[in-house]
């Protein structure tokens, strides 16, 4: 990636506007061929409008786009696709219920006459995949595969396309380390041949890791672009969200949590051999007011499960949970409310947000359904609620009026949040409250946590991020291979680094109950 | 943007915008084309004219339309609606023909009791297969509307029940307030599921089940109970729909009473604005809807159009309503007033610029 170089994509002067907001304004973006390009800010600051700008899923006001020399005005999609651009979206947006071949091929399938070859489909399918080290079957099913292997076959499929650029929105934000290892190695193999790639991800590691440049967005304006080893993380930061770095310190240092001396009376939450067939073992927990247990294992290893079960979400088929020493049975999440728990599932997509309904009614939803259908919450007494939570979570924009569905990730995140605290219940699971979510609501999102358990909330938290479950959590259970395991007291010598190898751990024989 | 513009914008962006003029179109015209078919005459202290029967026509559907609008809101859809209607009639005109005093109003009140009585049975239950069982919508209320038929059937005996009772017969010929009987019923049955359904959280967590089910289960709607109560209050108005449909003639006919009204009822909802994926819901679109459904039956009558093109004239209405209303088309337009207004901006400030 040398300046020699012309750059594949210039777009210059950028504007787009949506009713009441200015999403892009004078934007300048340019990618060069084989070079990694991340694209950085915080949720709304336009990155995903750029993105579907040069995709042509949006038209800009404003602003010119040239791709390979040409002034380009995509009025669709596919025209972007003609033009060399393909995209591999957070959620992959490919056809679940048919074969990986034909989704790889799509579009592009070898015919002999007016019919398909299956057959040489399949093979095609094969050698696609097999550039990309992808060794699957390509007459499964695309759902059967994990989401990162459904990624790479997103990612073979633009190379079906011969695309000069890639885009990649959020491509390992659900992935394990080891299959954001084999992604990565695709991309730099995609880079060698010249690809030039826009990559945009909220892990600053993976961003430092895989990225030649960037460019920073914030609120719908450039920041600027800069070569990824010149700008170090902290700059990168404040950049982004437009704060001087000792302050995001300070937050953090008052984030810093040290176990307290151990708690007597009651235990909030106890759990007593809960468990549900297949999904996780008979466990034992116990959560004290004022307390947050953190609950790290990796994705799939039972840490959501278990969330579900204390909260009603499924129905546990063993054991009992006793709520103030006092047993009760949930038998669905609206038990949960009425007793005072709260549950913020990690799918904030598809078990969070009620898209179509607006930022004022998704808050009320919880509070609403505590009080039951007949009884409707006075005007006045949601007015009140959505007016604190907005302000006090910093909701963007301050529309209580609007579509939740047109809201940034990271404000949805708050409105969830809002939606649970509005109950202002006595137990709080949270499953990956700070997903997809950026740096600055991030650590928002954590210090609010630390504050509702100084107030005597009892939180259990759950993240893949080890580092923010070992900030804000007094102890964290490990979980593996569907089994709670042991219990840690946080302190100085807990480090991520630990709880990576304790959850590497073979359990140990009898460990479960 | 100045105030006017603005409002007519808000107007013309209104989900009844459309509706209500396809609405006044037809009536327009046929006005035209016959004149004094807008016009209400008064007789012994009762309205009448064109635009009281079309009135006195919508009831029916629309009776059957404020139900689906909530079964549909769900996500869900409820055929039966049609065969719903017959069997109510048939229970209800068979417990008059059983009876010996069927000339007294308690008895029709009775026998209006139980016909409904028997539609909620039969509403709740399609919500229990629907819910509890968790089949489909559309095949679990097939069922009852394949064998709904052959259940009013065996209630008449395989015959066509003719009964005689002036007080039920008011339900569907008589007047009030001067106004035919079966739009006084359906106006207090629009009024009692308005508030019922806005007064309340209900009409939110309809439409949050709808929306996304998982998300509503987990903020704690009771979705089973809600959309139970959807399928239940379907069946029950539809059940009052049938006694309002038949009640002028007294006569149970178990094959043709209330045949096909079901698509006529889905089309009403989506007339008015609401979409067969759930969610949102409109009430006051579902009349417009029903309003515009018999009109055009009337006007295709005004016009000499041949009945059996009847279909096709209807076809096209509904289709340039739908189009009216398609939000492929309202964002199109939308990005094209956006882009203009934007590019009129820069144009400005470029202007601006000292040379």
């Amino acid at each position: 990636m040398s300046q020699a170089t012309s750059p594949v994509v210039e777009m210059t002067g950028i504007t787009i506007e949506f009713p009441g907001v200015k999403a892009l304004d004078g934007v300048d973006f340019r990618l060069f061929p084989g070079e990694v390009h991340a694209l950085m800010g915080e949720n709304g600051a336009g990155k995903s409008t750029l993105i579907k700008v040069l995709t042509g899923v949006y038209q800009a006001g404003a602003g010119r786009i040239v791709v390979d020399g040409v002034e380009r005005t995509f009025s669709g999609t596919d025209e972007a696709q003609e033009a060399g651009i393909s995209t591999v979206y957070q959620e992959v947006n490919l056809v679940g219920n048919l074969s990986v071949a034909e989704n790889v091929m799509l579009g592009h399938e070898p015919r002999t006459g007016p019919f398909i070859s299956w057959r040489a489909m399949r093979r095609a399918a094969r050698e696609y995949l097999a550039r990309l080290h992808v060794d699957v079957d390509p007459g499964a099913e695309l759902s059967s595969l994990s989401v990162a292997v459904q990624q790479l076959c997103a990612i073979a499929r633009a190379t079906v396309v011969d695309a000069k650029v890639l885009i990649l929105d959020e491509p390992t934000s659900s992935l394990q380390k080891n299959e954001v290892d084999e992604l990565f190695a695709v991309v730099r193999e995609l880079k060698e041949r010249g690809v030039a790639i826009l990559f945009v991800s909220h892990f600053l590691d993976q961003v430092y890791e895989i990225s030649d440049r960037m460019t920073v967005l914030r609120n719908g304006r450039l920041v600027g672009e800069y070569l990824t080893p010149e700008l170090p993380r902290l700059e990168l930061v404040s950049k982004m969200i437009g704060r001087a770095e000792g302050e995001l310190g300070s937050i953090e240092a008052r984030a810093h949590r040290v176990a307290e001396s151990a708690h007597d009376g009651t235990p909030r939450v106890r759990a007593v051999g809960l468990g549900k067939h297949g999904r996780v073992e008979p466990f034992d927990l116990e959560l004290f007011p004022g307390q947050i247990v953190g609950l790290v294992g990796l994705l799939g290893s039972g840490r959501t499960e278990a969330a579900r079960l204390i909260y009603g979400a499924d129905r546990p088929d063993s054991g009992e949970l006793e709520l103030d020493g006092k047993r009760v049975r949930l038998p669905h999440p609206n038990a949960a409310l009425r007793h005072d728990v709260a549950f913020s599932s990690e799918d904030r997509k598809r078990e969070g947000i009620i898209g179509d309904l607006t930022v004022r009614e998704n808050i009320a939803l919880a509070v609403q359904t505590v009080r039951g259908v007949w009884r409707r919450v006075p005007k006045k007494e949601i007015d009140e609620i959505v007016d604190r939570f907005m302000e006090a979570l910093n909701i963007h924009p301050r529309n209580p009026a609007m579509l939740l569905k047109n809201l940034s990730g990271g404000n949805q995140q708050k409105v969830l949040l809002a939606r649970w605290l509005a109950t202002s219940p006595k137990v709080l699971v949270l499953d990956e409250p700070t997903r997809g979510i950026d740096v600055g609501a991030k650590a928002e999102v954590q210090r609010l946590v630390i504050e509702l358990a100084d107030r005597g909330m009892s939180v259990l938290f759950i993240s893949s991020e080890f580092e923010e479950v070992l900030r804000v959590s007094e102890r964290v259970r490990i979980v593996r291979d569907r089994v709670v395991a042991d219990e840690l007291v946080n302190g100085p010598e807990l480090t991520s680094q630990v709880l990576v190898e304790r959850i590497a751990q073979t359990p140990e024989k009898g460990a479960v109950a | 943007m100045t105030a006017p513009t603005e409002l007519a914008r808000r107007v013309v962006h209104h989900k009844l915008f459309w509706p209500v003029v396809a609405l006044l179109v037809l009536l327009l015209a046929a006005g035209v084309r016959s004149p004094g078919f807008l016009s209400v005459t008064v007789q012994d202290g009762h309205l009448f004219g064109q635009v009281i029967d079309i009135m006195r026509g919508a009831a029916t559907p629309l009776l059957l339309a404020l139900g689906m609008a909530l079964v549909i809101a769900t996500g869900g859809i409820d055929l039966s609606v049609g065969a719903v209607m017959a069997i109510s009639l048939a229970v209800s005109l068979q417990f008059l023909d059983n009876s010996a005093t069927a000339d007294q109003p308690s008895t029709a009140v009775v026998a209006v009791l139980l016909g409904v009585a028997v539609a909620l049975v039969l509403g709740a239950f399609n919500g229990f297969m629907v819910t509890v069982l968790g089949i489909q919508p559309f095949i679990a209320t097939m069922i009852l509307m394949v064998a709904g038929r052959g259940i009013a059937m065996l209630i008449t005996k395989g015959q066509i029940t003719t009964t005689t009772s002036p007080p039920f017969k008011t339900i569907g010929s008589g007047f009030f307030l001067g106004l035919p009987m079966p739009v006084i019923i359906a106006a207090v049955a629009f009024v009692v599921v308005v508030i019922v359904v806005r007064r309340t959280a209900l009409g939110m967590l309809l439409e949050s089940i709808g929306i996304n089910r998982e998300a509503a289960r987990l903020a704690g709607v009771r979705s089973r109970n809600v959309t139970w109560f959807a399928y239940a209050a379907s069946g029950l108005l539809a059940g009052l729909a049938g006694i309002v449909y038949g009640a002028p003639t007294m006569a149970a006919d178990a094959n043709n009473i209330g045949l096909m009204k079901e698509m006529d009822a889905i089309l009403c909802v989506v007339l008015g604005g609401t979409s067969l994926m759930g969610g949102k819901f409109y009430l006051g679109g579902t009349v417009v809807g029903a309003l515009i459904l018999t009109t055009i039956e009337r006007v295709v009558i005004i016009f000499h159009i041949p009945s059996q093109t009847t279909p096709l004239f209807k076809a096209i209405v509904i289709i340039a309503v739908c189009i009216a209303q398609s939000p492929v088309l309202l964002r199109r337009l939308d990005l094209r007033r956006l882009r203009r207004a934007s590019r009129r901006r820069a144009e400005l400030a470029s202007q601006e610029v000292p040379a």
